[in-house]
Formats: C-alpha cells, sequence, structure tokens
C-alpha cells in the first residue's frame, strides 16, 4: 500500500463516520476533533473502521498520531508494514 | 460514618425553619444578599485569600497560564464594567458559546457579578440549537470566538432582536460586533458586585424535553450554598485542593461543579482545553498532582480501554478522590479504577433541574460498584409510582421513579416561559425526576432507565424530539423517531428511524447525506450516528410515533401495552 491508497482510505472513512464533511475540502493539517469538529464518538468509530479496513490495531494512545492526514499517512503506513512483519 | 450521617440528618430535620442553615456558614452573603461570584472570588481576596491559585488553564497546544482569586476578582470585574459600558443591568440574560478557554471562565463570573443571568452553551452545538435556546432565553449579550461566530452564528444574529451586544474573544471583531481584548483593557478593575437577593436568578441551564422544545432551568443565586455544601461534603473540596472537572461548562455539571463550586471552596481548578487524550490526561493528572478529579462514565470506559498498562508508566499517588456523574457508571468501571489509581470511581447522581448532587457515593462511604449512592445528608429521596392524580411511595426493592422533596437552594426555580411544564414536575409534594431506580436495603439507589423517551448518550441528555425535528428539514425525509440503543462506551447512542419522500430511495448515500445534514444542523453530540429507512413507522391512532416500540424491538423486548397502536412499522 502507498501513501495515495491510505490518503484515499482516510478520507473514506472519515466522510462516512462524519458527512457533513467533504473530502476534498480537507487539507492535511486539518486536526480531526479542532478543525473538522469530530467529537470522541466519532473517534472511536473512526478507529473502528480504519481496524476493520486495513486490519491494523491502533492503541488508545496512538490516536493523536491519526489527528491530522499529513500525520496519519506515515504512521499508517508504518503499522501495516508492522502487521504484515516486514 | 453511618453514625455521623445519621446525626447530620437529624440536625437538618429539626431546624425545619431553615435547613439549610448548617450551609451558611460556607458563604458570606453580606448584609443578606447573595451573589454567585462575590462568594467564588471576590470575598477570598477580601479574606486576604487573593494569591492563592485558583485556576490552572491548559491549553491545547500546551500552553499554561495561571490565575489566582485577585486575578479572576480583576478581571471579572472588567468584564462587568464592559456589560455595564453597554448598558446591560441586573436581569439582563448573558449567553456564552466557546470552548475551554479562559475568557469563558471569566466572562462567567463577570456575568453574574453585574447581576445578569448567565447561560452558557456547548461549543459542539450546531446553529440550530444554538438559536433555538438563545430565543428561548431572549439572549442580550452574546460572548463567542471569531471562529464560532463564523460559523454557527453570523448567518441569523441579526434575526434575534433582544440581542443588544456581541463580544468577540481577541483583539478585533466583525462589523456590528465589539472585540472583548480592547474593550477589558479599556475597563476599570474595580467593580462592586450587584447586590442581587437569594432568590434573584443566577443561571438558566438547558435541558432536553421529550416533546417541545429544550426548557430552560432557571437557577438563583442562593444555589450557591448548596455547590459550596456538595462540593465540600460529595467530592471533598477543601482550599488549597487541586481539582480536575473534566466537564464542559456547556453542560450543568460544567459549571456547578467545573467553575462554582471549586471557586466558593477556595480550591486550585484545572481546566483543559483539550478533548479527552489518554497520554494527556494522565499526565496532567500526573505532572499537576490532581487530587480530586470529576469525569463521568464514557470518559472513564476510555481511559479503560487503553488497559492497565497505559496507566501504569503514570504516578497517581496524588489522587485522594474520584467521582463519576452522567450516567450510571458500570461495576467493571469501579472495579478497574480501583485497581489503577488506588482509589474506586464514586458515582453520583443528579439532574440539570436540581442544580448540585442529590445522591452520591461519599468520600468515606462504603461504594457498592453500580450504585449511585445515598442521599446527601439534608435530601429526602424516594422511589415513587404515579396514581391517578397522585404519586405512591413504593418500597424497597421494587422499581419506580426516582423522587425528591424540593426544598434544597440550588433546585430550579422555573422553566423558562414554561410554567405549565413545571408544574408537572411536582405531585403531591415530590419532585419527579423522570429517571426510574430502586433502593436496595442498604439505603444506596440503583438507576435503571430513563421514564421517558429522552436519550442519555456520553453523560448527555439528548430529546428525541429536537433530533427529529431537524431530520424532517431534510428534503427526503417525510418522518422520523429518535431511539437511544445501547452503547458500551457511551451508554446509548442516538439512532433514527426515517421514512421517505417518494421520490427518494432508500440508498446508502442519502443515509451519509441525511446523517451530514443532521451533524451540520445540529452538532456530533446531538445528531444520529445511525440512521435506518422504513416504509411506514409504528403510531398511535392520534399519529404519534412510538418510540417506545421502536426501542423494544431494537433490544428485542416484549413490546408492552400496544392497544393505541394504529399503524405499525415496515
Amino acid at each position: 500500500m502507498t501513501d495515495p491508497d491510505i490518503r484515499a482510505i482516510y478520507l473514506e472513512e472519515l466522510v462516512k463516520i462524519a458527512p457533513d464533511l467533504d473530502a476534498e475540502d480537507i487539507a492535511n493539517e486539518d486536526h480531526l476533533q479542532d478543525d473538522l469538529e469530530l467529537d470522541s464518538m466519532d473517534i472511536l468509530n473512526f478507529v473502528s473502521a480504519l481496524h476493520a479496513r486495513l486490519g491494523i490495531d491502533i492503541p488508545e494512545v496512538d490516536y493523536p498520531r491519526i489527528a491530522t492526514l499529513w500525520q496519519a499517512q506515515p504512521y499508517l503506513l508504518a503499522r501495516l508494514r508492522d502487521e504484515s512483519g516486514g | 460514618m453511618e453514625q455521623t450521617e445519621s446525626t447530620i440528618v437529624t440536625s437538618v430535620r429539626v431546624a425545619a425553619t431553615d435547613p439549610w442553615s448548617q450551609a451558611r456558614d460556607l458563604i458570606d452573603a453580606p448584609d443578606g444578599f447573595i451573589n454567585i461570584a462575590y462568594e467564588a472570588v471576590d470575598r477570598h481576596v477580601q479574606h486576604g485569600h487573593g494569591s492563592d491559585p485558583a485556576m490552572l488553564w491548559l491549553g491545547k497546544a500546551g500552553e499554561r497560564r495561571e490565575f489566582d482569586y485577585a486575578d479572576l476578582a480583576e478581571q471579572s470585574s472588567r468584564f462587568a464594567n464592559v456589560l455595564a459600558a453597554h448598558g446591560l443591568s441586573k436581569g439582563d440574560s448573558g449567553f456564552v458559546l466557546m470552548g475551554r478557554v479562559p475568557e469563558l471562565y471569566i466572562a462567567a463570573l463577570g456575568t453574574l457579578k453585574a447581576g445578569l443571568v448567565f447561560t452558557p452553551l456547548f461549543s459542539a452545538f450546531g446553529p440550530e440549537p444554538i438559536r433555538t435556546r438563545m430565543e428561548i432565553g431572549s439572549a442580550n449579550v452574546l460572548v463567542t470566538t471569531p471562529q464560532l461566530f463564523k460559523r454557527k452564528i453570523a448567518g441569523w444574529v441579526h434575526e434575534l432582536p433582544s440581542l443588544k451586544l456581541v463580544l468577540i474573544v481577541g483583539e478585533t471583531a466583525p462589523d456590528g460586533c465589539t472585540a472583548l481584548g480592547p474593550a477589558m483593557a479599556a475597563a476599570s478593575p474595580e467593580f462592586e458586585a450587584v447586590k442581587t437577593g437569594p432568590e434573584d436568578p443566577a443561571l438558566i441551564h438547558f435541558t432536553s424535553g421529550t416533546t417541545g422544545k429544550p426548557k430552560g432551568a432557571v437557577h438563583v443565586h442562593e444555589a450557591v450554598r448548596y455547590h459550596a455544601y456538595s462540593g465540600r461534603d460529595a467530592l471533598d473540596l477543601r482550599p488549597g485542593t487541586v481539582y480536575w472537572c473534566t466537564a464542559d461548562p456547556g453542560w450543568v455539571t460544567g459549571t456547578s461543579y467545573g467553575i462554582i463550586a471549586p471557586l466558593v471552596n477556595r480550591t486550585r481548578m484545572i481546566v483543559d482545553e483539550a478533548e479527552f487524550d489518554l497520554d494527556r490526561w494522565y499526565g496532567t493528572v500526573q505532572r499537576e498532582k490532581v487530587q480530586v478529579w470529576y469525569s463521568a462514565p464514557t470518559a472513564i470506559r476510555m481511559l479503560m480501554r487503553s488497559g492497565a498498562e497505559a496507566a501504569a508508566r503514570y504516578d497517581f499517588s496524588s489522587i485522594r478522590f474520584l467521582a463519576s456523574v452522567g450516567e450510571p457508571l458500570n461495576p467493571e468501571a469501579v472495579l478497574w479504577s480501583e485497581k489503577v489509581f488506588g482509589q474506586p470511581f464514586h458515582d453520583n447522581w443528579w439532574q440539570t433541574e436540581t442544580g448540585g448532587i442529590m445522591i452520591a457515593n461519599r468520600p468515606g462511604m462504603k461504594v457498592r460498584p453500580g450504585s449511585m449512592g445515598k442521599p446527601m445528608p439534608g435530601i429526602e429521596a424516594g422511589i415513587v409510582e404515579r396514581d391517578g392524580e397522585g404519586v405512591r411511595e413504593l418500597k424497597t426493592g421494587e422499581i419506580g421513579e426516582l423522587a425528591l422533596r424540593p426544598g434544597w437552594p440550588s433546585m430550579m426555580r422555573a422553566y423558562l416561559h414554561e410554567e405549565a411544564r413545571y408544574r408537572k414536575c411536582f405531585v403531591d409534594g415530590w419532585y419527579l425526576s423522570g429517571d426510574l431506580a430502586m433502593r436496595d436495603p442498604g439505603g444506596y439507589f440503583w438507576f435503571v432507565g430513563r421514564a421517558d423517551d429522552l436519550i442519555k448518550t456520553s453523560g448527555h441528555l439528548i430529546g428525541p424530539f429536537e433530533v427529529e425535528s431537524a431530520l424532517i428539514e431534510h428534503p427526503a425525509v417525510a418522518e422520523a423517531g429518535v431511539i437511544g440503543v445501547p452503547d458500551e462506551t457511551a451508554g446509548e447512542v442516538v439512532k433514527a428511524y426515517v421514512t421517505l419522500v417518494p421520490s427518494f430511495a432508500p440508498e446508502e448515500d442519502l443515509e451519509r447525506d441525511i446523517r451530514g445534514h443532521a451533524r451540520k444542523k445540529l452538532g456530533p453530540a446531538v445528531a444520529p450516528r445511525e440512521v435506518v429507512f422504513r416504509t411506514t413507522l409504528p403510531k398511535t391512532r392520534s399519529g404519534k410515533i412510538m418510540r417506545r416500540l421502536l426501542k423494544a424491538r431494537e433490544l428485542g423486548l416484549p413490546e408492552g401495552d400496544i392497544s393505541t397502536l394504529e399503524g405499525d412499522e415496515t
């Protein structure tokens, strides 16, 4: 999986949880809670959606690392590599 | 402990003329006047405690600002002078809409000091709940941030005739608004708190109704006596206690126990601007040596999900007392907290209407995991059943409606402009809470559910009517029925059943579009997390959607009395 794939999945799952958002308007540095106004239940649902889609566990302590697209791309890619053992 | 408790109860009942005289010594009430802001900050300065730490504010980006009692007194005086300079005075209506920034706390105190009635709104509300509440409350002044103003207010603010002043946090403001920064700087730091009487309105908190618009519960300045007393006896707040209430002042807990009770008791309160974040929360407790922590089941369950390992890296030895409110705290969470923090979370129960903690697992009391505890000394609670025009009390172990004998200082005095709805809450000298509960042989109370259709999600009470009203504004939606469905983290989450206007088809894109519409109107805390399509909804003969039936079916429970059912769900 590549950066653009991760980006697309992140945005797809995000607008499913928060359909008031438009994927095209979301900037790399937009913060899930501060800028996009997700609440903590949204974050939990988003994490479950990413888990279902990518098969990776995101521990609670790492939630801040998916708070923006910018941070999430390298983080999710690294997690995927860890999970696949390589 | 039991001995002490029964002694207090007896003495309270004996002093029948003023059962709250014991709480009188906790405040000054000079010449019989009571002003919450005076009792919360000014009097501490007068008594020589001006340099005691009052508030530590932690910003999202890691900022730290400390305020002592003299700072809060001065800043709130400046704010009160700004209001007075704009012709606002005693009895006028002041609203705030902002996140947990220092200006929110200063505006709250300054509004009260100037004798205005203070209403905080939750900043994550969408424009619709904000507008409805400001209309019902005839807002005269609004304090908000530039971002919130632009996103949620600017579009309709000119249609609110009562509004005289919009104060914008910061150095500049859009046309027609006033920038708070320069106004505060130009204002005098001296302001003598307006002499409000014990029964003068001080606070209005909005709460949801099953039908109709939200209700504004009116609280008076005398409520501060109960905030002082319950803060001390239910939460163990003492002068200098490092105290963290995680609730937002947009909800009643965040005002009663996130502003008033801690300041009246001269604690050092912590305010965190950020939302829940595991490491940030644990780190704050450790670094600031939090002694008393008041939070909510949803947050506690999120801590629990992360496991004991995530907690093990932190030092929690400063913690002396943990409390929880908002919805019943499950026994597992109580036991878990005892293991991780060396202290169980002490659940307590109260409502917007009661203004303060009514039933609690108090400091020193043995916690029964899953129970809300016992009535506070001075509070008489019962389990009742409606019986024709009146109510009858039920026995130990029977499930009925939780009721209280009114008379404590922080009890609501009215629902704003809704005399009939207010009167309906009282039967045979009891205040009926709308919550179902039972009392065990040890005198502990246990929450069972809501007696009505209100939804309890993440500790907030949501009225289905307000959600349904927003849903049917969507062009595709013909009818909507909204219920709460169980959720292991939030207690309940909001779910909507909708029927569609004939030209629309039930498709995934439409489901999302409807949810998006609801989130824009209502905000994420209130909007449904799930929308399902039906061809018809179950209705009574008079055409009312039977939410109760939708819920029973969702939960696989018996459908109960369906004699009034006319058209069923398909």
